[in-house]
């Protein structure tokens, strides 16, 4: 009998298979608001100028050695990816207590930083820590925490339906009764899926919290500059905890705000009390790398360490990163404008209070039927929707097929 | 906050890679790195053909390319390829469409992907439980990486053979006829890491017939497929033979030593199976998610180009002969040198297998003597990568190896 006989089937992944189903749909009005993946106006997918410029520079640079990458990446890059998500002057980097681990995206940085605090968070032996990740989240961080060996993964309150934002209190009260030590997965900015982030007020009561009950504050960070157009102002609640003394870790991608999905960029930032700690946890995570993909690859850290270590191509890459969140301010703004202005029942100003790449419509999963099925626009049934799917030749469309939702189907 | 940190816990643990970094910081002029994982060339460094250097310029400036999320994976043009270039295109499993690739990250990637999928196999509803079967000796990291996938029983067969300063067939086979049936036994099709020793085909044929009496399922490491015999074809066979015996497997594949792709981490793991293949596709799919999401393009991307295309393809076939030969080249002038250095030692095991790995079953001590007292770095059990010994410094190696050998009889 086949070692591999009984495998039983794995059901698809819900986002990728909308796609699938979006790429073989044949009518001439479909519209993509699934995938979260940066679209221009033009719908298309967009490389970066400065992108261009700094891919160009290392194809042609005859110098470059081509061996393997030290186990933890390029140094240069780990460095200057963690200041741009404490900032270059925090206090943490001056103290020597921060360090980085380069990843396989940011999935490969949630990797790392899972299978080291099973191991070796809080004494040893994790397995039954409990980990926190919001209801809703993004759909692969309960299989990666899983598959690290956490056997308790548990949802903590976060989104309200009824009111379309943050369940602050609710959120509040899952952290007051989760056990002391507990993990939690937070999102930095721009949450995936709701949009919706803690105002700053909020993140400090949340931090209140955590000290108190020394929960682990697991930072998941894959929309830096792409919630405000500003880095800075998108870091602040990494920041806040790191100011408050909090040891952290921060999984940083730069998948979206480089456009560099298919280099798998990813960087795990690491806050440790001092020094001392923070080589020890370097020195274990070297071996976890070590056997799950030995070293990782050069192209997209190069990249990137060369666009933040140069002053010019810094600012270029700032001023692309805002071109994109512009366009989606934009599209925010003119959907909610074009509802108003149809009297769609219900409010509509979530579309606007809404952060980052994702909104939150609302719609129930009849209505996101009726939107894929009758007029082929493919959104997830949670009622995500893309906004960089969203172009000013589709909008109108869009809105009108959402106005049909609401009020023809409850 | 308390001041203790939650890290208190993580004990320190020596790097791999504090061989190499002693090396940097050695400042003998004489020392010489025999430990590294890649190919050099006589000049002491990794080097690309120039043939990727032009693949990688043009990919740089293709207009048509997009950055956009690849399938979990992989390419499948990338995948495709890849099968063809392990099991041959005419191969019974492709024509009989029972062999699935995943593009993964280098060599380690498909490993533990691997790993990970026969784990899962475990849980489910199968019966199977192990166990792993390693050779001795085996790298730790291959050890780490099956623990690391969750697989608790790892057991060894005899491999390496200090008396014949090869492989003993005899124990490996009394080791394979030995073991619960349905063990999944991890094999180096060729390029032994670390010792390089080799197999006949005459001794593959014979494991293969074990494995298919007692059903044993093979899992190949083929890291640098091309390089040991010069052969593309010649490398792979026993995993073609394994596939013409009916048996399943698994093969992870590397392109970092025969392309020279070493920082962009090109890996792939195939798949032979009876049956079940899409569910075993799905599940590696599902799997891919917890590790990488996607793998990485460049590298990926700079292969197909080349495999996709006639020409390029001899081109490449012929700089993989070229580092074939050369250190095929090596090994015969360290045997003759060591042989006019004198003393009752036999070094036809020097040039027996071919590939970057040779080994002289030294023991702790004299492995000491070469890093401490020549300064030439070593893997344990006195292996090393021939490809770093070039004209500059064989006969200060083959001096230094007769040395340690002399200085313990």
């Amino acid at each position: 009998m086949s070692i591999f006989g009984e495998v039983p089937q794995a059901a698809p992944v819900a986002v990728f298979k909308l796609t699938a189903d979006f790429r073989e749909d044949q009518n001439p009005s479909k519209v993509n608001l699934g995938v979260g993946a940066y679209r221009t106006d033009e719908c298309q997918p967009w490389v970066l100028p400065v992108v261009r410029k700094v891919e160009k520079m290392i194809a042609d640079d005859h110098s470059l050695n081509h061996e393997y990458l030290p186990i933890l990446g390029l140094p240069e890059f780990r460095s200057s990816a963690s200041k741009i998500a404490l900032g270059a002057d925090s206090p943490a980097i001056k103290e020597n207590r921060v360090g980085a681990v380069q990843c396989l995206g940011g999935t490969g940085a949630l990797k790392i930083g899972a299978e080291f605090l099973r191991r070796w968070y809080n004494g040893t032996d994790n397995t039954k820590t409990p980990v926190y990740v919001s209801a809703p989240t993004w759909e692969n961080h309960n299989a990666v925490f899983s598959n690290a060996g956490f056997e308790e993964i548990r949802p903590y309150k976060y989104w309200d339906a009824g009111k379309r934002g943050l369940d602050l209190e609710g959120f509040l009260g899952d952290l007051e009764s989760a056990p002391d030590h507990s993990i939690f997965v937070l999102h930095a900015c721009a949450h995936n899926p709701t949009g919706t982030d803690p105002t700053q007020d909020q993140w400090k009561q949340i931090a209140d919290v955590m000290k108190r009950k020394s929960l682990f504050a697991f930072f998941d960070s894959a929309y830096q500059g792409f919630a405000s157009g500003n880095l800075d102002k998108d870091a602040w609640a990494v920041r806040y905890f790191v100011s408050q003394g909090f040891e952290l870790f921060c999984a940083q991608s730069f998948s979206k705000n480089f456009g560099l999905y298919n280099e798998r960029v990813g960087n795990l930032t690491v806050v440790a009390e001092d020094q001392d700690n923070l080589n020890r946890v370097l020195s274990q995570m070297e071996k976890i790398v070590r056997i799950t993909w030995s070293n990782p690859p050069s192209q997209g850290a190069r990249l990137v360490a060369i666009t933040l270590n140069t002053p010019e191509l810094f600012a270029e890459w700032k001023d692309n990163v805002k071109t994109m969140a512009d366009r989606v301010l934009l599209m925010r703004a003119q959907l909610k404008e074009k509802l108003k202005a149809l009297g769609t029942p219900g409010t509509w100003e979530h579309i606007t209070e809404q952060i980052g790449m994702f909104s939150f419509t609302g719609l129930n999963p009849k209505q996101v039927e009726y939107m894929v099925k009758e007029k082929h626009i493919y959104l997830m049934a949670s009622g995500r929707i893309n906004m960089c799917g969203l172009t000013t030749k589709n909008i109108d469309y869009v809105a009108e097929s959402i106005h049909e939702a609401v009020t023809t189907v409850q | 906050m308390s001041a203790r940190s939650v890290f208190d816990g993580a004990v320190f643990m020596s790097s791999e890679m504090k061989l190499q970094e002693d090396f940097k910081r050695d400042s003998h002029p004489d020392k010489v790195n025999l430990a590294g994982r890649e190919y050099v060339g006589e000049h002491g460094h990794t080097t690309w053909l120039p043939l990727v250097r032009k693949i990688k310029q043009q990919i740089a400036t293709d207009p048509t390319l997009t950055p956009e999320y690849p399938p979990i994976l992989g390419i499948p043009e990338f995948t495709r390829r890849a099968t063809e270039l392990a099991l041959g295109k005419d191969s019974p499993a492709i024509v009989e469409s029972r062999v699935f690739g995943v593009q993964t990250v280098g060599c380690t990637g498909a490993v533990r992907l691997g790993a990970e999928l026969l784990r899962s196999c475990c849980c489910s509803n199968s019966s199977w439980s192990g166990p792993i079967l390693l050779s001795s000796p085996c790298d730790d990291s291959l050890l780490g990486t099956f623990k690391a996938a969750g697989i608790e029983d790892v057991q060894h067969y005899r491999y390496w053979d200090a008396e014949s300063n090869g492989v003993c067939v005899e124990n490996m086979v009394h080791d394979l006829e030995n073991a619960p049936e349905r063990s999944v036994v991890v094999l180096f099709a060729s390029g032994h890491s670390p010792t390089g020793a080799e197999l006949s085909q005459e001794d593959w044929k014979r494991l293969a017939e074990v494995m298919v009496t007692h059903q044993l399922f093979p899992f190949f490491l083929m890291s640098a497929q091309g390089l040991c015999s010069g052969s593309l074809k010649q490398d792979a066979w026993p995993v073609r033979h394994c596939v013409s015996l009916g048996l399943e497997l698994l093969c992870a594949q590397s392109f970092s030593h025969n392309f020279g792709l070493y920082g962009e981490r090109v890996g792939h793991l195939l798949c032979v199976l009876k049956q079940n293949l899409l569910a075993v596709q799905s599940q590696a799919e599902k799997l891919v998610q917890t590790l990488w999401s996607c793998p990485p393009m460049e590298g990926a991307r700079v292969v197909t180009t080349v495999l996709n295309n006639p020409a390029h393809l001899v081109e490449w076939q012929e700089s993989v002969k070229a580092i074939a030969e050369r250190c095929m080249l090596i090994r015969e002038r360290l045997r003759e040198r060591l042989r006019l250095l004198g003393g009752p030692w036999h070094w036809d095991h020097i040039i027996k297998p071919g590939g970057l790995y040779c080994c002289f079953g030294l023991n702790t001590q004299q492995v000491e003597f070469l890093v401490q007292k020549k300064h030439i770095y070593v893997l344990p059990n006195g292996c090393l990568n021939v490809s770093a010994i070039n004209s500059r410094n064989l006969d200060y190696v083959a001096e230094s190896i007769h040395q340690a050998l002399s200085s313990q009889l």
